[in-house]
């Protein structure tokens, strides 16, 4: 099989803004903040840019949108949405049109100010009309659906559940940039306004603005950029349904092949995984990703997340910048894991940073467990 | 032009005006499926033809939703007997003592002017 393996280099991550952002700025403005900071990250002008990828809550041809704003005239063009996974098979896109040669320098763009616009999560997904009469609340109710069964199949407990909030918190305490920064315990997740059964409040996901930018090009060129690069070892996309009521297993999620396509690419195995950074929408998430991509074995996530193995300190650092649960959460987060992914690979990770990381996972899910997109990324030393 | 019968939509809706549950059957590899479509998604083959649930089934994963400013209220997905699945809900019994495995049974109810299939619990009938 062809490989992309250490061909296509990110150079520059950034985010823009995040939380609530100052008045009058919109996604576009996010947008433009976290192009332009991580071109500058890159070393790379805005003229060179040639591949542009965008994906949106609210625009149908977000890159018409992105580049327009931006003052770039793409040649290749990829508004793909998969849901918040997106950004993260927009990696292997690009990927693919730069080692083809049909471009040299790609710019890979979200934002969002759901907060500041709505307070609400904004989701362009209307509910099917097999499930509208049943009044289910999009995404929530479909990831309660799934938490209940995997409770049910393999005994997985509301603390377990509750122990991911609380690693994540942990984490976000050693973030600077962070939404939320205190205090959290099991207790107080359990304690917590129940919103959907076995989910209370504190087992979602954060509504905040923001917006990040991911600037990719060949390894070659990658070697003369200002930070050292994070080779794209592998990557893999899968989705197998968009409703949830479709859904085969709803213990098992797509994250199987994307993440077994990912590790083929690779030649590596989660043991050789440094740092995993997942979408973590809501808790039962890592739980369910940490089994389909072979952390644990299928019904062992809960187990697995307990006793402080992902927090701080832990056997495996899991969501080193707080996640989706405590750090930011713009609608569509898979960016965010590729943005930490790349910095925990540089060493510039501050307070959070982790030894000796050589090989970082960043995993994002999009619309009710329905894609899945995984990218393992290395030093240079992966590569010899 | 060549008139295509009405789509797969109208026959369900049809069915459950009729006090009917519809899902298809595949005439190649007799799996069932629903939603009803004009090709079946496990083989491809193009004549899954309609069959009509008896209406028995088991909660196969269960939620209770808590919003804000209305009563607690009822989502499940419910494993038909003919082998395919939906979203519902559970009537007659409180939202979060329904439990995953119990037995159901179809009650097709008229709410804003149209029909939805929702369930009851099996011992009750
Ligand atoms: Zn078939």
């Amino acid at each position: 099989m062809s490989s992309l393996r250490g061909r296509v280099a990110v150079v520059g991550v950034a985010e823009s803004d995040l939380g609530e952002v100052a008045p009058g700025l919109t996604e576009q403005d996010l947008i433009g903040q976290a192009a332009t900071r991580a071109l500058a990250d890159a070393g790379i002008a805005r003229e060179e840019v040639d591949g542009l990828f965008c994906s949106s809550s609210t625009q149908p041809a977000p890159t018409l949108n992105a580049a327009e704003y931006l003052g770039i005239r793409p040649r290749y063009s990829d508004g793909s949405n998969i849901g918040g996974s997106s950004a993260v098979s927009h990696l292997l896109y690009a990927a693919g049109a730069i080692e083809s040669g049909l471009i040299d320098v790609a710019l890979i763009v979200y934002g969002s100010i759901q907060r500041s616009a709505a307070r609400k999560l904004i989701t362009p997904a209307a509910i099917s009309a097999w499930e509208e009469p049943f009044r289910p609340r999009w995404p929530l109710t479909m990831y309660a659906l799934a938490a209940s069964r995997h409770m049910h199949q393999f005994g997985t407990t509301r603390e377990q559940l509750a122990a991911v909030a609380v690693a994540a918190r942990a984490w976000a305490q050693l973030n600077p940039v962070a939404f939320e920064r205190g205090p959290l315990s099991v207790a107080d997740v359990l304690a917590a306004r129940p919103v959907c059964d076995p989910l209370g409040v504190r087992d979602c996901c954060l509504v905040t603005d923001g917006g990040g930018a991911l600037v990719l090009t060949s390894a070659e060129r990658a070697r003369e950029a200002p930070k050292p690069a994070a080779h794209l070892l592998g990557c893999g996309v899968a989705h197998w349904h968009r409703d949830i009521s479709q859904m085969p297993d709803l213990t098992v999620t797509a994250a199987t092949e994307s993440g077994a396509r990912a590790f083929a690419m690779a030649g590596l195995t989660p043991a050789d995984v440094d740092v995993v950074e997942l979408y973590d929408a809501f808790t039962i998430n890592p739980i369910l990703f940490l089994e389909d991509l072979g952390f644990c074995a299928k019904g062992e996530g809960g187990e697995f997340v307990s006793a402080g193995r992902i927090a701080p300190g832990g056997e495996l650092p899991v969501n080193t910048n707080g996640g989706g649960l405590s750090y930011c959460h713009p609608g569509m987060y898979g960016i965010f894991t590729v943005i930490e992914a790349v910095r925990q690979l540089r060493g510039e990770a501050g307070d959070r940073q982790q030894d000796d990381v050589e090989v970082a996972l960043a995993h994002a899910n999009g619309a009710v467990l329905s894609s899945q997109a995984t990218a393992l990324l290395g030093t240079e030393a992966t590569l010899s | 032009m060549t008139e295509s019968p009405p789509g797969p939509w109208s026959g369900y809706q049809e069915g459950l005006a009729r006090g009917e549950l519809r899902f298809q059957r595949c005439g190649e590899c007799g799996r069932a499926v629903f939603y009803p479509r004009l090709l079946c998604p496990f083989c491809g083959s193009a004549d899954p033809a309609w069959e009509t649930a008896a209406g028995g089934g088991t909660v196969y994963a269960t939620t209770t939703m808590r919003p804000r400013d209305e009563a607690p209220y009822h989502v499940c997905l419910v494993d038909l007997d003919e082998g395919f699945r939906m979203m519902s809900r559970v009537d007659g019994v409180a939202p979060d003592a329904v439990r995953i495995g119990d037995r159901l049974r179809l009650l097709i109810v008229e709410e804003d002017g149209r029909p939805v299939p929702t369930f009851v619990p099996a011992e009750r009938s």
